[in-house]
């Protein structure tokens, strides 16, 4: 698949006759042979690839382009999203031994689409973490250096796509776990309206921040799977219609809108003129890059660390190894319960749950997720203002470029890896991360992305903002 | 924060904390704690009256309008521990 990145060249190529499914699968066999015993994209590899490419070559001849737009297309889907009859195991293992009993909708929908599922990728356990290393299989090396993380916690979704090995794999995007990997591993990272995805069939988060979405090496093919697992979902009464915002309207010229204040310190130098140049190729391109001031940005990630965790302990109370997943062995049922929860949750898990029944505990309550819930508001009105004069913010994904294997020790450090995408998740608007060149460590060119943000609704307008300033511009 | 509600918390989320985890958490759970105050000072500086309608509840009709294609017979397949057809967990009625 040397030359065919993308799941647009690769239709192409399935229509023209020039290159078939069966192709693709051993393309992607041959390179998980190359890297993947040193990446560790895969937690699982299924068995009948060669059968689901003959059965999408058998559609491909009888419906030609009439065809499902991914019939043949290889996508890998992070393990935390449930495919019938699969393991679904979040990295952890308290679901080590889970089979999932029915497809998440987004599955369903990409199986109607015609999309051959070759695998399920590593992630930090219960997508907890920014590097992949909290997984209880091991973790996930970054294709560009294998001595650096992938970033987290879609983690093995992108070292999978940044391999070689799919054109476009799924994750899920609770603080930036699309997003931050995709800029580590030099993808686009797609980020959708909190809504615009059904999260039925996901394992849950932070309930009110995750949303699933693509990893992809173009706009174009990111629009592709938004645009294929979007939609309102009976099943998730979170999920929004088309007129739940204001229309978010296409533009000849956009407005860009840099909080420079909040750039000002702990982004690495050379992260910085890459951005810069960044913003110089807009202006040149006829756009306009302007300042703006939006001081509870940088504030956001403290509410994150409130509402994340609190959503955690209650979302995750119900691994207690009853109905499904490993069961505790204990004296008594009580036991049963806090014996299966100690031996089955890593330590980011256990420290989340933790955090978050502290929060949430009586007296507590208002001091933190009240207010945390407060900030929330406060920063989608600080947002709403600022959209008035802008069309997008721009920010770099993440501060500096994949950080090495153990550097972030002390959880605090770790979490501000995420200083730029958190706030997205807490208002709910949508953002892409599109690759903006590389920096040098250690003699290595490794990727770094720029993030783009629009207001509620506006995803049509980060495909445009992205098709054009990255895909037409290769 | 003491190492004992730290123990305590791990009871209440149904987990049991080693001595030696009760004591790591501890610091850093403080830290965490302590950075996320900020919260209310932020809070504090706005206007906490106004609500901008972000979150409103949805209801549905109260009928069966969709389900997942999971069946009966595969969810139980999942369980654990079974007899039959039914789950099986440890007695909770004392009857001595």
């Amino acid at each position: 698949m040397t030359n065919m990145k993308t799941i647009t060249e690769l239709r192409e190529a399935y229509l023209a006759g020039t290159y078939t499914p069966t192709e693709a699968i051993h393309a992607f066999t041959e390179v998980l042979k190359e890297h993947e015993k040193e990446v560790h994209a895969f937690l699982e590899v299924f068995d009948d690839l060669l059968e689901q490419a003959a059965e999408a070559e058998k559609v491909l001849k009888e419906h030609g382009a009439e065809s499902p737009v991914l019939t043949g297309i290889p996508l890998a889907i992070k393990n935390n999203i449930l495919i019938k009859g699969k393991k679904a195991t979040a990295s952890s293992k308290i679901l080590a031994e889970y089979t999932a009993s029915y497809d998440a909708t987004i599955i369903s929908k990409l199986k109607a689409a015609g999309a051959i599922f070759v695998g399920a990728t590593n992630l930090d356990e219960f997508a907890m973490g920014s590097s992949t290393e909290n997984s209880a299989f091991g973790p996930t090396k970054n294709p560009h250096d294998e001595r650096r993380v992938p970033g987290g916690s879609s983690g093995g979704s992108a070292a999978a796509v940044a391999m070689g090995a799919v054109p476009a794999a799924l994750g899920t995007d609770t603080g930036g776990s699309i997003r931050q990997p995709a800029s580590y591993c030099g993808l686009v990272g797609y980020k959708p309206t909190y809504g615009a995805v059904s999260r039925f069939g996901l394992i849950a988060m932070g309930s009110s921040l995750d949303q699933a979405g693509p990893l992809t090496n173009s706009v174009a093919d990111a629009e592709l799977i938004h645009s294929i697992i979007s939609g309102s979902d009976e099943l998730d009464m979170t999920t929004i219609s088309p007129d739940t915002y204001a229309e978010v309207p296409l533009k000849q010229t956009y407005t860009f809108g840099v909080p420079r204040d909040f750039l000002g310190s702990g982004v690495d130098a050379d992260v910085m003129e890459c951005f810069e140049s960044q913003i110089e190729a807009l202006k040149a391109a006829g756009h306009s890059v302007v300042d703006v001031e939006l001081p509870l940005l940088e504030q956001g990630l403290a509410a994150y660390y409130v509402v994340m965790p609190a959503e955690v302990s209650s979302n995750l109370a119900r691994f207690d190894g009853m109905r499904y997943g490993t069961r505790g062995k204990g004296e008594d049922l009580l036991d049963d319960y806090l014996a299966a929860r100690a031996e089955g949750f890593g330590a980011e898990v256990k420290r989340r749950i933790l955090l978050g029944t502290y929060v949430l505990s009586a007296g507590y309550y208002d001091a933190y997720y009240g207010k945390a819930e407060a900030v929330r508001v406060m920063m989608r009105e600080e947002l709403n203002k600022a959209f008035k004069t802008v069309d997008a913010i721009m920010l770099p994904t993440a501060p500096t470029p994949a950080f090495t294997f153990g550097s972030q020790e002390d959880p605090l450090s770790m979490y501000k890896q995420d200083i730029f995408t958190v706030p997205v998740n807490l208002t709910g608007v949508p953002a892409i991360s599109i690759p903006m060149g590389t920096v040098q460590r250690d003699e290595k060119a490794l990727p770094v992305g720029v993030q783009y943000i629009a207001p509620h609704g506006g995803d049509q307008r980060l495909f445009d903002i992205g098709k054009r300033t990255y895909d037409e511009t290769r | 924060m003491t190492k004992e509600e730290i123990l305590h918390l791990g009871t209440l989320s149904r987990i049991r904390l080693s001595e030696a985890e009760a004591e790591k958490l501890h610091t850093e759970i403080d830290s965490i704690l302590a950075y996320v105050s900020q919260v209310n000072d932020i809070a504090a500086s706005g206007d906490l009256t106004k609500k901008t309608g972000a979150v409103h509840n949805v209801f549905r009709v109260d009928e069966v309008a969709a389900t997942t294609n999971a069946t009966a017979d595969e969810l139980i397949a999942a369980f654990p521990e079974k007899k039959g057809r039914f789950l099986r967990v440890k007695k909770i009625l004392d009857n001595d």
